[in-house]
Order: C-alpha cells, then structure tokens, then sequence
C-alpha cells in the first residue's frame, strides 16, 4: 500500500522550477530517502508534502485522500526541521507536549505519551531543560520526539544529521534505523549525504535540478545508474566517454580516441549507437603490475599519479592516456607486497560485467 | 559593590569605561543632584530658590489632591502603554516579516514623523479632532453624524494623542525582537496542529517578550510624565503630573516643589519597575 503519493507535481519559485514533474510513490513503513544536491529541489518536496508549500500543478495523495488544499496542522505528518525548529522558551518537555497540547489531549495523556517518548529517544531526566541547554545531539533527538509523539503517518526529516559531527552523525544513523523499525512509520528523509541514503534507505530517490532522476533499492541505484548524473552522485566512479560501436546481448562496445574498444554492460532498455559513458567502480579495478592478466575483457595501461593511505584500504589514482584521473581502491589485505608508487606504470583491468554505459 | 575596571584590561576597553562614567556624571548625576537639591530647599517669595533647608516640600506631597493626579497619569500612561502594545504588535509583526524592500519603506514610515518637531505635530491633532477640524467635516460629510463630535480637550483626544507621539517607540523593539524569531518556528508550529491563533499565542508572543518589555518601559515612562499633549489635546482641564510639575516650575515658579514631584514621580516609576520585573521577569531570568 503507498502512504505517499505524488503526481505530476510542479512547484516554482518565481522564476525557478523547483519541483518539475515529479511522479513518486511511497510505500507504507518504508524508509524512503530523497538524495541530492542543495537546490535540487529535495525539500521543496517534503514541504509540499507536509503542507508548508502549495503544489502549482499535480496531485499530493496522502492515505488514499487528495491533500493538496490542506493546510500543515490537519495534515496527519510531521516533519523534523533542518535546524531542528525547537522553540526556545519551552522546556524539553513542553516542545514535546506542543503538537498533543494542540490537539487537547488530556494532561495524563500527554504526559504519558511525552514519558514514553522521552525514554524512546533517551532523554530521560533531561526533560525539565531549554534547548539551548542541550548538545546538538540531544536537540536532534527532542526534534524526532517532538514529530514523532504524534504518532504522524509520515515523518519527514530534512537533512536530519547535516548539523552533527561525523561521529555523532554515525551513531544517529543507527539511532534513526532503530526509531524507525521501532515506531514502524514511514520515514521520508531527505538528505545530500550519499552513504546516509545508502545505509538508512529501503529505497532512495536521487534528485537533480527538480526532476527525480531514478528511483530504486540503493543496491538497483549503485550497480544500475540510469544516467551519468546518477552515477556521479552515488559513489565513487570512473568513467570515460566514447561511441558505441556495436550491441550484442546486453553488452556494448564502445570507441574511445587513444583507447581499445571497451565491453561493457548495456543499461536496462539498451542504448542507441551513438556518444555514451562507460562507468567502472573503483573497488571493481584490478591494477595488474606484471602485464596484464587474462580473465578481464577490459585493459588499460595507466600510470600511478596518487597514493591514499584510508587505514583498512589503500586508495590509488591513476592517470590514463587521455590525461582523465581514475580511482581504484584495494583492500589492505589484498594489497601487493610492493604498495604502487606514484609514476609506476600498471595496467588496469575489468571485466566486461563490472562495467556499464551510460547513455550521456 | 561596584567593579572598577582592573588594570588587566585592555586600554580601549578601560577609556570608554571612563568616558562613559564622565557622561554619566556630567549628564545625569550632576543635574539630578541639583534638582534633588532644590527639592530641599524653599521657594522665595518673588519665586527663585531660597536654600534654606527643609522637607516640607516633600510634606506636601501626600496631599490626596496630588494622589488623584498621580493615579490618573499611571492610568493615562498605562492605557497608552497598552494600546501601543495592541496597535504596535501586528504593525511590528507585519514590518518584520514583509520583504527586504518593503520593510524599508515600513520603517521609513515609522520613522518620518520624527523628522518634524513633536508640538507641531500636536498641533496638527487639534487641526484634526477640533469641532470643525478634518475628522468631524469627514464624519458630517459621509452622513455619519449630523453635529459635530467635540472630541478636543476630551481624555480621548489626550489618549490618541499619547497613542500617537509614543507608537513608534513600542513598534521599533517589537520589530527588533519579531525579526529574531526564525520563520521556521512558525512553520513548526504549523505542522504540530497549531492553527494561526495557536501560532501565535504559543510562538511568537511568548518570543516577542523582550520587545513588549522594551517598548513599554519606552512608552509607559515618557508618557507618565507626558506635559505637552495634555496641555495642548486635554486643554489642560484634567491636571496630570507631567502638567502639574511644568506648572510648578513656569507657573507658580515653585522649583522646589516641582523638584520634589519630579522625585516622587521617579519613586513611583521605580517602584512600579520593580514590582513589573518582579511578576514578568522574574520567572523567565535565566
């Protein structure tokens, strides 16, 4: 069953076409996250959905029921704010009471219900402070209660862990992960940070300049990039661009100036002859230093330009003929008795499934 | 116990230090002693001040007489300082949350009557309310009303005019304080059920505190001690304390006396300071 649905929706501000067209469905209880860059138009669609934007053209469908006139406070869906919103002069608790006080639950409900949310979050014995009393942490963590104690049918987080440090930001992850199975809501998370989609996310959407480009598991979104863009954007990735030569069983042949033809993957629905990409990840790069090896249909010689020592693996760059940087990163385990040293010639290898064109 | 600046502190920070005691002392201390002087002295008898000491002109302050006039200047002032705050909050709230550009011309506005002396803008109130002034001819125009209103020289005419002078004293720190309140929060507001009502009862006019308590120390103190537009709007039929103490001094040519109102007045807007922090304040000092 979808919770969330839109059709064809258009929203500009003034001039700019900040939602252009978009048609997306949300299933019930799923964590759904909205990946792009800022000023793809990401929040405009949480905000539209949560009431605070009016849609120009296009249908919001929330529970089976056409919410487009609806102002935010009748709406069933709560949103946790960028900044996390918290009114200043309410104590920990009162931000939390604040939506159930509005709805005129009974002061036994509201406090039973804040308790039980408090501890949920765990908060517990913070209650009685200001926000600004509060580490960036524990704010984040009034803001989710105070949107979730309501029991919303849909919980919208802009940006929820932007504002976090990287090791906050880690625990929150999992923190989200667990509130979400625990409150079994759907979450819409929108986000510009790509391993938080990758890792939260039952499916993801990525956004670009208001348009939904693809919507997929992240697994579909990382090893099927409908486009260059897409793929750019999830992930580390090499690529080169050239002509397609010649289609055959799901794969291509691509021409690139100064390069042998490369076989590769043709995307889902094929590609016409014509200029594309060839996409390869860097973890499916085999650097051969002898030679090359046989078992890859794909060989280029390179020659080491950078080496990155990342602690569990090394992180390698390399430059091709036509001066374009690639990136390959191996395993410390797997690492050759020699690390590679920048000006070393090697080649680089792939098999022909491991790499994907693009149409560009 | 007062903290004078150590000699740890850095030389810029200890010359305003001193420059600002020297202001105070030159501007406000000094003067207020003299007056405070001749509150205890004795008027002669052609007027002037006789400094011979005593404390009758402080005597005569518990006249009930003198009691009725102060009551009623806290009444004026205090009526004023409240509907500044019911007319000053949506004009601040609207000037806070208009567009860049608009706003300037909003405080533009605000700001204009300024510009041009405080008596001739009084004047021009009695040009409007007078029996045959602007608001009556309107008034007889539209078919309203068939006689004319006699609006001057009425507690209402001094009302608006007090209204009028001491707006934009409330309006400036209600904007100051609406504009530091995030939009975000209004729009969290919303989406956690609150409706328009709720918004702002629970948001913005609990954060807009500061600036009501700005605006109404602004308004309620000068007004308190307003002599001009009861004079010149009140006919100076209904004494008021602003009034009663520039006749002391002009009039009568009793300084001493009208020195000792002056410091009663100062008395009562401290006590009433104080009282006012203690019920508004005190719970929210943190």
């Amino acid at each position: 069953m979808h919770t969330v649905v839109l059709e064809n929706v258009v929203k500009t501000h003034g001039q700019v076409v900040a939602v252009d067209d978009v048609t997306l469905s949300i299933k019930s209880g799923e964590f759904f996250s909205i990946l792009g860059p800022s000023g793809s138009g990401k929040t405009t669609i949480l905000r539209l959905i949560a009431g605070l934007d009016v849609p120009d053209s296009g249908t919001i469908t929330l529970q089976q029921r056409i919410v487009n006139a609806d102002p935010p406070h009748v709406r069933p869906v709560n949103m946790v704010f960028q900044h996390y919103a918290l009114f200043p002069h309410m104590t920990v608790f009162e931000n939390i009471a604040f939506g159930l006080r509005m709805h005129r639950q009974s002061r036994q409900d509201i406090r039973e219900a804040v308790e039980e949310m408090v501890a949920l979050v765990r908060l517990k014995g913070k209650t009685q402070r200001f926000p600004a009393q509060l580490s960036g942490g524990e704010q984040q963590r009034v803001a989710l209660a105070r949107a979730l104690v309501n029991r919303p049918v849909v919980l919208l987080l802009d940006e929820p862990l932007a504002a976090l440090d990287q090791q906050l930001r880690q625990d929150m992850q999992a923190e989200l992960k667990r509130l979400q199975q625990e409150v079994n809501a759907t979450f819409i998370c929108v986000t510009h940070q790509q391993d938080e989609a990758l890792m939260l996310s039952d499916r993801l959407g990525v956004m670009h300049r208001g348009t939904l480009l693809q919507v997929g598991t992240p697994q579909e979104i990382y090893e099927q990039p409908v486009s260059s863009t897409v793929a750019k954007f999830i992930g580390l990735s090499n690529s080169l661009s050239g002509m397609v030569t010649r289609t055959e069983n799901n794969f291509c042949w691509i021409q690139a100036e100064a390069f042998p033809t490369v076989m590769a993957r043709c995307p889902e629905g094929g590609v016409e002859h014509g200029s594309a990409t060839v996409m390869v990840r860097p973890e499916r790069l085999h650097i051969s230093v002898d030679g090359p090896v046989n078992g890859y249909e794909n060989t280029f010689p390179a020659i080491v330009h950078h080496v990155v020592f990342h602690g569990n693996e090394m992180f390698y760059q390399f430059r091709l003929r036509n001066d374009a940087i690639w990136t390959a990163r191996v395993p410390i385990a797997g690492t050759h008795a020699r690390p590679l040293v920048p000006g070393q010639s090697v080649y680089l290898q792939w098999a022909a499934h491991d790499g994907l064109v693009l149409s560009s | 116990m007062i903290h004078l600046p150590s000699h740890s502190l850095p030389l810029p920070l200890k010359c305003s230090f001193w420059a600002a005691a020297l202001l105070l002392i030159v501007f406000f201390l000094f003067p207020l002693l003299v007056v405070f002087g001749v509150s205890l002295a004795s008027r002669g008898l052609y007027g002037g001040v006789e400094w011979v000491g005593t404390l009758e002109n402080y005597r005569r302050l518990a006249d009930p007489l003198l009691g009725m006039i102060f009551l009623r200047s806290i009444l004026f002032a205090s009526m004023t300082t409240l509907v500044c705050a019911l007319v000053g909050f949506p004009l601040a709230y609207a000037v806070a949350r208009v567009s860049q550009r608009w706003q300037l011309v909003f405080l533009t506005l605000v700001m204009i009557p300024f510009w041009t002396n405080f008596l001739v803008r009084t004047y021009a109130w009695i040009l409007i309310l007078r029996a045959d002034g602007v608001f009556n001819s309107l008034l007889i125009q539209l078919g309203v009303q068939s006689e004319p209103l006699s609006l001057l020289f009425t507690d209402f005419a001094v009302g608006i005019g007090l209204v009028y002078g001491y707006l934009p004293f409330m309006v400036l720190p209600l904007i100051v304080a609406i504009e530091r309140i995030p939009p975000q929060l209004e729009e969290a507001a919303y989406d956690l059920y609150a409706s328009m009502g709720g918004m702002f009862r629970h948001v913005i006019l609990p954060l807009s505190k500061p600036g009501f308590i700005a605006g109404g120390v602004l308004v309620f103190i000068p007004s308190l001690g307003a002599f001009i537009t009861p004079y010149l709007l009140g006919g100076g039929q209904k004494m008021l304390i602003g009034t009663l103490i520039q006749q002391e001094f002009l009039i009568s040519r009793d300084w001493p006396f009208g020195s000792a109102l002056s410091f009663g007045l100062m008395g009562i807007v401290l006590m009433l300071g104080f009282v006012v922090s203690r019920t508004f304040l005190g719970r929210s000092a943190r």
